[in-house]
């Protein structure tokens, strides 16, 4: 495995800036997220890195090594992408084994046998080796996608959303065993994703993308309790943080046009008073939607309150976080 | 508006059966959501219940009225499909008085509802714009549109966010409520969604392999769920099953676990065999006095709290604890378990054990 870093990384098409200047790094044994919505740049960062697309400006380095005029092959990395591609008529062990048997890699049969049979163990699909690739339920085919880039040991695995076609189960049980086989291994990894929850759960560092530019770079606590701007509070979160003009709590920094509060970060029985639109009962947490002067604001409460709509409650921000005009942090 | 009753319903597609014995009563303006994976008769259920199937046996009573067997014309039910059904050559006005038009209703009438129901969905501003140009959220607006322009007695509504990315689903999801609340329309919703159903349901039926497995409040079947497969469906994380042998006693308020005694709700019924001890990952705390142990084996952040999965002598357990306490993988910690919320079930059957917790919620259903 190998430390990976971007140098003031640009790349457009057309008058389109999909990557702008983004310089980071992912270092040895890290699971990095790359964090935005669609069309921010992440997937073409990831084509940057691998080869398959190259860069306007910059650089790529890989282990120390400037990468710029190598092949897909020659950089060592794995990819997997979000629609599981494998090859229909041959069975989970072929599978696994056929980037093994590329000339270039040179193995031998028995170290082949062996490597296959340690990514079956470790992805828990060993009772299906003998099955045909078709015959695999939605689950089982995206673990034996990841596999085949996991029998490679590579400098570097990319991954491009390899969970979001999943059902929503098999998405939280694949997120804990990814965690697992990426710290096990040691092994390094860059995964895109638009979903916050895989970003939050399953990250050492998460960067925050926003029309390609890369906004924060940090852990997950980092990025979640100390945000630098409007844009990043709000990739975050869920229900998402409430954003309310500055003036209604009273006493702010100078310079901030606006208050964010997380749902979780509002004190109740305390303050001005709201009223309750309606509560959802979600049995772990009840969510309240109240209205403030005119604003919607959602917060949540224990499962033993009992507010019913109409009711009048107190509420005060605690821990706010504040921001200016242009959405960047105030402190 | 109309109260809806369903029962003993039944649908047989030739040797297939769709839907058993299914019996639940949908009370006027409710926002009732059936609840289920793909395949467990919820979607047959929902057009029975407008008359695009008609059930093989059993009763649909529509306030008061028996209408299992009537065309869908002469039901008063709106049906609201993939919301993107709209005529793509017709602007929004047209649309939305389509339905009306074809009834033969007066033009200043047409032009009176149109406008209070553009007000109540909130595009008076978009009536003359062709439908094309719409984005997907007024396109859906106008969809509702035309199924609340009749006046029906209920709404029928078939995953209607189903095709929505994650953000704008939930928005769309919080304005379909408001706007039930507004009109305090009857609507019956079908969801694979338990999240959603939990959030925008004031009851939900569960089913599964043509089965009602449970009727009631999203909270009644959170905190006392009467089988382990709702137990399963609902909550995220969903509800630990810790497995084991053993006995319990009518009246106990205690099991014996891997040699430790850990506190249940007074039972009401006794079992032996193979037990299913159930307990939602919020109910499951770290406690180093615990003597009830596991191992760390992963943890997921989440902001405030934080998933942590441990690995005990009865299986894998995912509990839900503070962000700031420390869970360090490979740790063995111990875990205290909140008694009064803990539900237990007989494996063999997947039915739970009536206790003191959960005895109200076999009555119905």
């Amino acid at each position: 495995m190998a430390e990976v870093t971007l140098k003031n990384l640009s790349k457009s098409f057309g008058d389109d800036v999909a990557v702008e200047d983004i310089s980071m790094t992912v270092p040895d044994g890290a699971f990095v997220v790359l964090l935005g919505p669609t069309g921010t740049g992440k997937t073409t960062t990831l084509r940057l890195i691998s080869g398959l697309e190259k860069p306007d400006r910059g650089e790529v380095w890989i282990g120390g090594r400037n990468v710029q005029g190598e092949t897909p092959a020659q950089r060592d990395v794995a990819m997997v992408f979000q629609q599981y591609s494998l090859y229909p008529h041959l069975t989970v062990r072929d599978n696994l084994a056929f980037p093994l048997k590329s000339p270039i890699l040179d193995f031998s049969k028995p170290e082949i046998e062996r490597k296959v049979a340690e990514v079956a163990d470790v992805l828990q699909i060993n009772h299906k080796l003998d099955n045909k690739a078709t015959a695999l339920s939605g689950g089982e085919m995206q673990r034996v996608s990841i596999g085949r880039a996991l029998v490679r040991d590579p400098a570097i695995y990319l991954m491009d959303e390899p969970l979001s076609s999943l059902d929503a189960k098999l998405r939280t049980d694949l997120r804990v065993e990814l965690k697992r086989i990426q710290a096990s291994l040691g092994a390094t990894l860059l995964y895109v994703t638009h979903d916050q929850i895989e970003a939050m759960t399953m990250a050492t560092h998460v960067g925050v993308l926003d029309h390609g530019l890369l906004v924060q770079f940090g852990s997950p606590r980092e990025i979640y309790e100390n945000p630098n701007s409007l844009y990043v509070a709000s990739r975050l979160g869920q229900p998402r943080i409430n954003i309310l003009p500055v003036d209604l709590f009273g006493s702010a920094p100078s310079g901030a046009t606006h208050i964010g509060m997380r749902p979780e970060h509002i004190k109740q029985g305390e303050g001005q008073e709201a009223q309750v639109q309606r509560v959802e009962h979600l049995g772990d947490q009840n969510r309240l939607h109240l209205t403030f002067q005119g604003h919607a604001i959602t917060t949540i409460a224990d499962p033993a309150t009992d507010y019913e709509t109409g009711a009048h409650i107190k509420i005060a921000p605690n821990n706010p976080i504040f921001f200016d005009a242009d959405g960047n942090r105030v402190r | 508006m109309a109260q809806i009753q369903i029962k003993n319903i039944r649908k047989e597609f030739g040797d297939f059966v769709a839907v058993k014995e299914s019996s639940f009563t949908i009370e006027d303006g409710e926002f009732f959501m059936l609840l289920g994976p793909s395949g467990c008769g919820k979607t047959t259920t929902l057009r029975m219940i407008a008359g695009l199937e008609l059930p093989t046996a059993g009763e649909i009573y529509l306030d008061g009225e028996e209408i299992s067997q009537k065309p869908p014309s002469q039901r008063d039910i709106a049906f609201v499909f993939q919301m993107f059904a709209l005529y793509p050559h017709m602007n929004v006005r047209k649309n939305l008085s389509y339905p009306l038009v074809s009834q033969g209703m007066p033009k200043a009438q047409v032009k009176a509802k149109i406008d209070e129901v553009a007000q109540i969905l909130g595009i008076q501003d978009i009536l003359n714009r062709p439908v094309g140009g719409l984005s997907g959220g007024d396109r859906q607006r106008v969809a509702l549109g035309r199924a609340i322009v009749r006046d029906p007695k209920a709404f029928m509504m078939d995953e209607p966010l189903g095709a929505l990315d994650a953000e704008f689903r939930e928005h769309m999801a919080e304005e379909l409520r408001a706007l039930h609340d507004r009109m305090n329309a009857t609507t019956v919703y079908v969801t694979h969604d338990q999240l959603e159903a939990m959030q925008m349901g004031d009851k939900i039926v569960v089913m599964n392999n043509a089965v009602v497995e449970q009727f009631g409040t999203p909270l009644e079947i959170y905190d006392k769920p009467a089988t382990m497969f709702v137990a399963d469906f609902i909550g995220s994380p969903s509800m630990n099953f810790l497995r084991f042998d053993g006995t319990v006693a009518e009246g106990a308020q205690a099991v014996e676990m891997h040699g430790q005694t850990i506190g249940v709700p007074k039972q009401m019924q006794g079992a032996k065999g193979k037990i299913v001890f159930g307990v939602r990952p919020e109910h499951a705390k770290l406690n180093d006095s615990g003597a009830y142990r596991g191992e760390v084996l992963a943890t997921e952040y989440l902001g405030t709290t934080q998933i942590v999965t441990l690995d005990t002598p009865n299986g894998e357990l995912k509990a839900r604890i503070d962000s700031g306490q420390i869970a360090k993988v490979g740790e063995k910690v111990g875990l205290a378990f909140e008694a009064p919320k803990i539900t237990l079930f007989d494996e063999m059957s997947g039915q739970a054990l009536r206790s003191e917790l959960n005895q109200g919620v076999f009555t119905h259903g």
